[in-house]
């Protein structure tokens, strides 16, 4: 197999407006005989499938929840990121790009990341008009804030709500192509396969949520907008509902599956606190503008109030390893400090996993009255949530899983290898490399969603006569037939063991071997323990009820079961990738001073997996990512 | 970390059929749990004992999404004020306490299943209007019009909805009029709303009461109850720019004469 990424030729700078000219039109009156099918109404998602509405396309969107507006873009808190430069500080759409190839710690496709902050300015544009409420200044103009891994302030914001209320605009805009019959939406509905005829994508399985009825959808082409899939982890900061399904199940049918090694952890989450705990909560990383990172120095401290532990007893980690960006310094670097000092013994709060965020400092020097003010609405979240006052004790917190960068492999057109599958937003691997910037989310599924894919896939589109294949095509039986035989699987086991129960022990596994810190010994244990925990799920799983109605067990299992299978490619490719770049840390490739240690020589390069049909042999190929206008450093926040 | 001993009332229904209340033990649930952690504990220890657990919304159990939707001792999203349910912890309860969770009850919420209802009535009222409509591509440059900041702040007051149906549950009438108020007052307020203001405001209320909800008899129950606090100031303004919409469609102001101007 070879990948070919379709990078237009020319310089950086003009290959996405020489692509536009350069990609293939459909008549306005052709358009309306192709029909499309989104899988997911994120960001990605709702966007898309409202622009291609828009064009004349007939698009069918799905989505597992009730509504599209609860898809897990809405919990986005920090921002969005545009060159627009209305600040004046010297940004421009190549800086927004040069931050966004060093911040992937230059493990992201260039061509990808110019294009996104091209069209960032574009966004802004849009989301305005659809009545977004961004925040202003008295003037009347959209107010900016800094963010990590920037020297400029480019991020525009909505309160503490920015995900929800772009969400909210894509929503909007969906809504209106519903109501106009362009778009015919599917809600508590959940992909369960792809199908793909004669070596095009035509089209899903899905299953009613609440009918439980298994039915086959055909179209022209499919876009998978289906987030990450961070819950591998069990416990992340994703919605309980997130799951790799959709991807993997494509990735079973043939598409490629891009460094799914390349997880986020963010430092500021609120740690677990007990074994029932079934998520993360995200603390915005604006708290660390105000807050220090301590532990204390002495492990028989540990368990003391930290209002006994003297001055002179604390570890100022953060200030003391990386002085000139202190508390500030980037999410995967924190997070793996705060892990070091935790495996040292000098954790604190339950079970010793946690490390103290301190505002003590800053409410002496300002008051509490402007950290409320700044803060007040994370304090009372921190408040409910933990029952502590952050006013009068520190934080305590810990780096938890976020976000993920792999995902399926996509060429510029955002095809997959897999003809006729297109792959947006999180779930594709493209534009973060091994790591991403704040405020960078939201604008990849809202670039993804609204300007590049109207444009690209009517390349893909042409090459098809509309409506070729229909549901009545044998792929689409046997697909129907594979999706009912693994629904009645799953209530067929009867075994003595809840999903909830196999999903913590295999999360709690790859946190722990395929976390923060990944060595070859621990990925090698992993996978042994994978397939053994898998074996174990498909004999002694407990799902209860039937599957022809509501049964929300059913459906935590069989993205359980998917979880169970693409684990152990995500430890495989930690395995493999010899060094450590951005989210992906191996304890063998580290500099004398614990930084990452990477190897541009031999592993400059995407690693994408093709289903071999033999889950712990997946086949390897690699794309080579060439730099041609930023250069290749080691990052250093020192 | 203390333990607590509840009793629970659950609502048991399939589809259509008659609901009841079930009673269930919740023994040592642990105090620091949200109260959806404590429905994840009761659940597994039903399915353990082979009995049905109980069907529930959730997703992103961080107060924003706005899928959980359970009334906790008759107050929809339970006692604490502006906390969704996913963000209420068992420490607010005692041991010993016996807690009635029912479904978010409404005539246009029918009950899918247990404490899960069909809040779709929701979409279909945005259909109806809650939009601007601008095509992708067709937006003019984001700072060309100022607006103020007094101004977008109200507008994300109002946003700020998660669509949740607290306010509807919470409503004798089960009125929609707060969630009505909020998109319509969010897209009202700006200038990029302006253009089809009383087109929206009208098609938005009326389908509204085509979907069955009731009329808003100002008990501010909703404001109570809802979990971002939204104000019901923003009621007020619906019925200032319904009232404004009504009289102009009745005297024609804005109409477009058929032919007129050719």
């Amino acid at each position: 197999m070879k990948l070919d990424s379709k990078i237009p030729s020319g310089p950086m700078a003009e290959k996405w407006s020489r692509h536009k000219q350069d990609s293939k039109l459909i008549n306005p009156k052709n358009k309306r005989k192709y029909s499309i099918i989104v899988v997911g109404s994120g960001l990605a998602g709702a966007a898309a499938a409202a622009s291609l509405s828009e064009l004349g396309y007939k698009v069918k969107c799905f989505c597992f929840q009730d509504s599209p507006r609860r898809a897990h873009s809405i919990a986005a808190q920090g921002g969005i990121n545009a060159a627009k430069n209305y600040q004046n500080d010297g940004d421009s759409v190549h800086r927004l790009f040069y931050d966004t190839v060093k911040g992937g710690d230059f493990r992201a496709r260039e061509a990808n990341v110019h294009r996104l902050a091209e069209v960032s300015v574009n966004i802004i544009d849009q989301c305005v008009a659809q009545g977004v409420p961004f925040a202003r200044e008295y003037g009347g103009g959209l107010a900016n804030r800094s963010f990590g891994g920037a020297q400029v302030s480019r991020t525009f914001y909505a309160r503490g709500q920015t995900g929800q209320q772009l969400l909210l605009g894509a929503y909007s805009a969906l809504s209106k192509e519903i109501a106009r019959g362009g778009v015919e939406m599917h809600t508590r509905t959940e992909m369960l396969d792809l199908v793909v005829a004669d070596g095009e994508t035509k089209g899903i399985i899905t299953r009613n949520l609440v009918t439980g009825k298994v039915e086959a959808h055909a179209a022209d082409t499919v876009l998978l907008c289906t987030g990450g899939y961070g819950n591998v982890f069990f416990l992340s900061t994703n919605a309980m509902g997130c799951n790799v399904t959709a991807t993997w199940r494509a990735h079973r049918r043939g598409a490629t599956f891009a460094n799914p090694c390349y997880t986020q952890i963010h430092p500021t989450c609120i740690p677990v606190s007990g074994d029932y705990q079934s998520k993360l909560t995200l603390m915005s990383e604006s708290l660390r503008n105000d807050g220090r990172v301590w532990v204390p120095k002495k492990a028989e401290d540990c368990g003391k109030p930290a209002s006994q532990i003297p001055e002179a007893d604390r570890d100022y980690f953060l200030e003391r390893k990386y002085p000139s960006f202190g508390n500030l310094a980037p999410r995967d670097i924190s997070s793996r400090a705060a892990k070091e000092c935790c495996d040292d013994g000098r954790g604190v709060g339950p079970g010793g996993r946690g490390v103290y965020l301190d505002f003590s400092e800053a409410i002496n020097e300002f008051g509490e009255k402007v950290i409320k003010e700044r803060y007040g609405n994370l304090f009372d979240m921190y408040e409910r949530i933990t029952g502590e006052s952050a006013y009068k004790q520190p934080m305590r917190i810990y780096p938890a899983v976020h976000y993920t960068m792999g995902g399926l492999w996509v060429d510029y057109n955002l095809m997959s290898n897999l003809s006729g599958l297109h792959v947006l937003g999180e779930a594709n691997f493209s534009d973060h490399g091994a790591n991403r910037l704040g405020a960078s989310a939201l604008m990849q599924g809202l670039a993804d969603g609204y300007f590049v894919i109207p444009t690209t896939v009517a390349n893909y589109l042409v090459t098809q006569k509309p409506g070729a294949v229909t549901t009545a095509h044998p792929a689409f039986k046997q697909a129907l037939e594979d999706a009912n035989g693994r629904i009645n699987q799953l209530l067929g086991v009867k075994g003595k063991r809840t999903v909830d129960s196999f999903h913590r022990e295999l999360g709690l596994l790859v946190w722990d071997k395929c976390g923060m810190g990944r060595s070859r010994a621990g990925l090698e244990e992993a996978l042994r323990r994978i397939p053994e925990i898998r074996a174990e799920f498909w004999e002694n799983v407990l799902v209860p009820g039937s599957g022809s109605l509501a049964n929300p067990e059913l459906e935590k299992a069989g993205r359980v079961a998917d979880f169970m299978e693409f684990a152990e490619l995500l430890c495989r490719d930690a395995l493999d990738r010899e060094e450590s770049c951005g989210g992906h840390f191996r304890e063998e490739h580290q500099f004398p001073d614990g930084e990452a240690k990477r190897d541009d020589e031999n592993f400059c390069y995407v690693s994408a997996y093709e289903y071999s049909g033999d889950l712990s042999k997946p086949i390897l190929h690699k794309e080579p990512l060439t730099f041609e206008e930023v250069h290749l450093t080691v990052r250093s926040y020192k | 970390m203390a333990l607590l001993n509840l009793h629970l009332k659950v609502w048991r229904q399939t589809g259509t059929q008659p609901g009841h209340f079930q009673d269930i033990e919740a023994p040592e649930i642990p105090d620091h749990a949200s109260f959806l952690e404590m429905m994840d504990i009761v659940n597994e220890r039903l399915i353990r004992a082979g009995q049905d657990p109980v069907a529930f919304d959730h997703d992103c159990r961080e107060g924003i999404c706005g899928m959980c939707s359970m009334t906790i001792n008759g107050m929809a999203h339970g006692p604490e004020r502006g906390t969704t349910t996913c963000q209420l912890h068992m420490r607010k309860f005692r041991t010993g306490d016996t807690i009635w969770v029912e479904p978010f009850r409404a005539r246009a919420f029918p009950v899918v299943k247990d404490l899960m209802v069909d809040r779709s009535a929701f979409d279909r009222i945005m259909k109806a209007g809650g939009y601007v409509s601008v095509r992708t591509g067709a937006a003019p440059e984001a700072n060309e019009i100022p607006i103020g900041k007094d101004v977008a702040d109200a507008a994300m007051d109002a946003a700020a909805c998660i669509g949740c149906g607290a306010c509807v549950a919470s409503c004798k009438n089960a009125s929609a009029m707060l969630y009505v108020s909020a998109k319509v007052g969010q897209l009202n307020t700006l200038p990029q709303g302006h253009a089809e203001k009383d087109r929206r405001t009208l098609a938005m209320v009326r389908q509204m009461d085509a979907e069955g909800f009731g009329n808003c008899t100002n008990q501010y129950e909703c404001e109570a109850a809802c979990p971002k606090e939204i104000s019901v100031r923003w009621i007020a303004k619906l019925n200032r720019d319904y009232a404004v919409a009504s009289v102009k469609e009745v005297v024609g102001i804005g109409r477009q004469q058929a032919g007129d101007g050719d």
